[in-house]
Order: C-alpha cells, then sequence, then structure tokens
C-alpha cells in the first residue's frame, strides 16, 4: 500500500510488521476498512484511521504499538505536571485511594498532579451557553477525538455540529501553563503531561483539529503508569509527600469520562451514545436529517466510554461502577471555577474542524463514476459473503482495491475455485496467490 | 451510472430508502455535503409522494459528470392540478396519512425549491412522472 509508514497524519499505533502474524483480526473490526492483510502483514491506509484502537485491542500477538511519548523525557523539565483522569484511580483496590496514588506519581518522578477534569464545572457553563446559541443542533461533543475524526472522515457533512469549545484535557493545560507563567516561572521549564487511557488522545494532542495548538509536553501512556503506580505501592515507596496536589473535584468532574457525564450536565435535550458502531448508527440518522429536537449529542468511542480506553487496566464496568461511586460522594462546586476562567477563556473556542472526507475514488468525478460503477459489477459477482481470505475486510472492499489496481478478482477463493473447474488457474496458482496474501501459513 | 430502486404505495416504513442509497453514492463520489443534502431532502420527499399517493412506483437515478438526474415514475391517481399542487400548505393527502406526519402540502414545493431542475408531468387516473435535476457544483 502506498501510504504505508508515511503520511500526513499523526498516527498514534503502528504495526510492528516483525510481530505481525497477519491474522486479520484487525481487520474484521476496523469501523472504516482501513486494514488489509499483504504479504502475511496486516498494512493501513493511513488517512482513513480514526485511531479509535479497536484492532489493538483484538490483536492476538501484541504487533500493534502506541506511539506514546518516552517517560524519560519528564526529567528534561524543572515543573513535572502530570495531569491525571479520575478513572486512573478507580482502577486500583480501595486501600490505595487518591492521596497515596497522587504520592506515589510524585515518587515515580512528577512535582505536581492535576486532576484532567478540574475545568469540567467552567466548561459546563461554557457549554450550556453554546448549545443554546448554536444555530446548528444537534449540537456533538468535541470530547472524544475518534468520534471527532470519525466525523471528519465518514460524516463530513456533520462537522459544523462539532462543538468548538476546546475539551477538558486542553482547558486543565492551559490553566497550568498559564499559571506557571504568571507566577513568573519560564515556560520552557514546565513539562505538562498527560496521562492517556487511549491512542486517539494521543493523536488529538499531537495533531489537533481546528487551528489550535497544545501546550502539552508529553503523553505517557496510561498502562504504563498503572504498573509503575503498583509496583511503588509493593515496594511500599510511597513517596515523601512533597508533590503537589489538587484533589478539589466535583461529582460532575468525575463523572465526566464515563458515558452520561456529559448528557447529565447539560441541559435541553441530551443524548449520550457509546461505542464507535452505535455512534455511525446515530450520525448515519443525524445526517440524513431523522433527528429532531435533540440539542445536543455526547458521543464517546469506546464502550463504557474512557473507562473502555485500550490502555485502561481496570474493568470497563468495575471502572466506571467506581467513577460513580466517587462521583456521589464529591462536592457539588468547585472553588476553583473563577479563576480557571481568567486563565483559560481566551483560548477556550478553536476553529471549527475541516472535514477530512477521503476521496474513495479519486478527485475527478468522471472517473470517480466510472470507478464506483465498476465496483457496483464486481460486487454482483463477489460471493458477498465477507469471509476476508482475500485479505480485504468486505467483497466490497475487495472490489474497490481491484478497481484502484491494489489486488485482483482472483484474490477471491470462490473466483479461485470457479477458475480452477473452468481449466484457467492451476492449484498451485491459486496457492501462490494465497501466499502473496498471507503469508506462508503451511507447508505446500 | 444508473441505479434504480422501486417504491410500494403505502410503505412508509421503506420510505427514505432509496434517498438513503443516493445519499451513500454521493459520499463515496466526495460530492459537496450541502449539494447532498438538497438530493437527499428532494428525493426523500419525492418517495414520500409515491408512497403516500400512489400505487407503485420506480425511481431511477442517473449519476452523470455534472450532477444527478432523478426521474420518479409512479403508477396511481395522478394530479388533476399542478399549479395548485406546487402551491405550499396544499395537501390532498388522507386523514391517515397525515397522522402520521406526512402530507403537510410541503412536499412538491420543497422538491421545487432544492432542484436546480424540476419538471412534472401527470396524466389522472394513470400516474405522473417527476424528472429533477440537481448539479454537483
Amino acid at each position: 500500500m502506498d501510504n504505508k509508514g508515511q503520511n500526513s497524519y499523526y498516527r498514534g499505533l503502528e504495526i510492528m510488521a516483525d510481530v505481525c502474524i497477519g491474522c486479520s483480526h484487525c481487520m474484521k473490526v476496523c469501523p472504516t476498512e482501513a486494514l488489509r492483510v499483504s504479504g502475511g502483514k496486516a498494512t493501513i491506509h493511513a488517512e482513513w484511521c480514526i485511531d479509535c484502537g479497536n484492532c489493538y485491542r483484538v490483536c492476538p500477538t501484541r504487533a500493534i504499538r502506541v506511539v506514546d511519548d518516552d517517560f524519560e523525557q519528564i526529567y528534561k523539565y524543572e515543573h513535572r505536571i502530570l495531569l491525571v483522569p479520575s478513572l486512573f484511580y478507580s482502577q486500583f483496590e480501595d486501600k490505595m485511594d487518591v492521596s497515596t496514588i497522587n504520592n506515589i506519581i510524585g515518587e515515580i518522578g512528577f512535582t505536581e498532579v492535576c486532576p484532567v477534569e478540574i475545568g469540567v464545572d467552567y466548561l459546563i457553563e461554557e457549554m450550556n451557553k453554546y448549545i443554546d446559541e448554536s444555530p446548528v443542533k444537534p449540537v456533538i461533543s468535541s470530547y472524544c477525538p475518534a468520534i471527532v475524526r470519525l466525523i471528519q472522515v465518514r460524516f463530513p457533512s456533520l462537522v459544523d455540529n462539532i462543538m468548538t469549545l476546546l475539551p477538558p484535557l486542553e482547558i486543565a493545560a492551559q490553566y497550568h501553563k498559564n499559571r506557571y507563567v504568571e507566577d513568573g516561572v519560564v515556560a520552557e521549564n514546565v513539562g505538562i503531561f498527560y496521562l492517556t487511557p487511549c491512542v486517539a488522545k494521543i493523536v488529538a494532542v499531537k495533531d489537533p483539529v481546528g487551528g489550535y495548538k497544545s501546550p502539552i509536553t508529553g503523553v505517557i501512556n496510561m498502562d504504563l503508569m498503572y504498573s509503575k503506580v503498583l509496583l511503588a505501592y509493593k515496594q511500599k515507596r510511597f513517596g515523601d509527600g512533597s508533590i503537589k496536589t489538587n484533589e478539589d473535584i466535583t461529582s460532575n468532574a468525575i463523572r465526566w469520562a464515563s458515558t452520561k457525564g456529559e448528557a447529565n450536565a447539560t441541559k435541553g435535550v441530551a443524548l449520550s451514545i457509546d461505542g464507535i458502531s452505535h455512534a455511525m448508527e446515530f450520525l448515519e440518522k443525524v445526517e440524513n436529517g431523522d433527528i429532531e429536537g435533540v440539542d445536543f449529542i455526547e458521543l464517546r468511542g469506546c464502550d463504557e466510554s474512557c473507562a473502555g480506553g485500550i490502555l485502561v487496566r481496570g474493568n470497563r464496568f468495575l471502572v466506571s461502577d467506581d467513577l460513580h461511586k466517587r462521583a456521589s460522594v464529591a462536592p457539588w462546586i468547585n472553588p476553583h471555577v473563577k479563576e480557571i476562567r481568567k486563565y483559560c477563556a481566551e483560548y477556550m473556542k478553536f476553529d471549527g474542524v475541516q472535514p477530512r472526507a477521503f476521496m474513495k475514488y479519486g478527485s475527478d468525478i468522471k472517473i470517480a463514476i466510472k470507478k464506483m460503477e465498476d465496483v457496483r459489477n464486481l460486487k454482483k459477482i463477489l460471493p458477498g459473503i465477507d469471509c476476508g481470505a482475500c485479505g480485504a475486510p468486505s467483497c466490497e472492499a475487495l472490489a474497490d482495491d481491484i478497481v484502484s489496481g491494489e489486488r485482483e478478482l482472483n484474490n477471491c477463493v470462490f473466483m479461485q475455485v470457479k477458475n480452477e473447474k473452468a481449466g484457467t488457474l492451476q492449484a498451485d496458482e491459486a496457492i501462490s496467490i494465497m501466499e502473496k496474501i498471507w503469508g506462508k501459513k503451511y507447508d505446500s | 451510472m444508473e441505479l434504480e430502486y422501486k417504491v410500494e404505495g403505502g410503505d412508509f416504513t421503506q420510505a427514505g430508502y432509496a434517498s438513503s442509497q443516493v445519499k451513500k453514492v454521493l459520499k463515496q463520489l466526495g460530492i459537496n455535503p450541502i449539494v447532498i443534502k438538497r438530493v437527499v431532502v428532494a428525493l426523500y420527499e419525492a418517495e414520500v409522494n409515491i408512497v403516500a399517493h400512489a400505487y407503485r412506483g420506480v425511481i431511477t437515478a442517473f449519476l452523470n459528470e455534472d450532477g444527478i438526474r432523478l426521474v420518479l415514475d409512479d403508477e396511481g391517481p395522478g394530479i388533476p392540478d399542478i399549479d395548485q399542487a406546487m402551491v405550499k400548505g396544499y395537501s390532498t393527502a388522507s386523514k391517515e396519512v397525515r397522522e402520521m406526519g406526512f402530507g403537510a402540502g410541503m412536499g412538491l414545493p420543497n422538491i421545487k425549491d432544492n432542484a436546480d431542475e424540476f419538471d412534472i408531468v401527470s396524466e389522472v387516473g394513470k400516474g405522473t412522472r417527476l424528472n429533477i435535476f440537481i448539479k454537483y457544483i
């Protein structure tokens, strides 16, 4: 595939060819059909990828790598702030409370720890104003970056529905950066790190939409941090308590990353939908104009929202349950709203999101129509069972690949059998075709 | 390229099938979303008209280089006075159809508003043919 390894979009996932066994599990779960198997390895169409992480979840050999930042880079900064999602704490056993974990994070190397959701209460005020004033309805949350990419790639007509307010993560980052700078600290000495539960957020930080530039210095893998914290705890390295912390966080903030977190906090008719396939089903309806009277939709790529993130070690249902329990005993009022507004108000809005629609058949309409007609004709010949044995996820995807010259009709096993019977294809030729796709899976 | 869809009178659950299929095709061709919206609105209204008023019909979509032509042929009662049917709010839809939320008399005018070319011929007792064209740019 021509775009393998080089593309104009930052990607949070990478397939390690030496580990990949070309089993096609990833190909079958990709919601945008961005994966293929060729030469016995999975390959990716970078511009179709929305960083949802479905492939990472199902890979049996861990051949898909998260492109995160090196942990050691934190020591380049005198002030090392870690922005921690509240769900991080919900993965540990009860006796490891928030303060214990924060002190361990200090022991591991950070100088300050802050909840990612610190700006949520301020955001709620802004969101309600935004939704109220928006001429385009329903307003779609900008919270989940995989959803934002999905809309850019698959539902370009809905980009203007995406709320142009920064997500809590960026509010927290702006708040800390500006606070340090106002205190007279040189900006270069402040490292703001984000502990991420998923890859989509890595990409959102490195390659944000809407002309925004994130002040976040680096992204730390939550899975890695979980192990580090647990190890320190087992070794009784509890830290000296010198880490700066801010544990003032409200119910709404704790719940934010879980399903209904946003929808329950906004006024008007608000829906919450989690899971990429559910989101796609609903966006289709919104695009068709079938949805009326809905003011706001919270859409999350993962089942159980961020508790189901691919870098979350805890069980998503238990993590979600714990978030709700903690939220039920947390305060309702955030004493820092005024301060956060002061530091963040001028950065709150980003420019609109641009569509990133892929022109499947190219930009020349005459050629595109011809190609599409060819694809439709091929689909009539193909068996329509989407078995994936050709190395493409569906018969339609194979038809697309044939028309674009990347695959041939004989990649389909049904065509092979037919041609063998007709005497136009020899058995060893068929085997050679299959080996080209899947590599040598057996001794032939 | 030519796409064909059959529509049965009275089958409201299927109304919208052709427009959503055509939408899918136009999206894959990378047509401007604003134009797609116009096509979907016009075609959906026209589809509902067949379901609500006719016995059956055939929708043919011709994808040309410069735009999409939609021809909707139905067998049905026909429209006795087309000028009157084009008046916003005028409707002959039955009580049942109105109860389902259709037949507000906005269909034909809405189709015309969204189309670059609009042509309708009808023969009472036989059927109606609607021919619309929407440019991609």
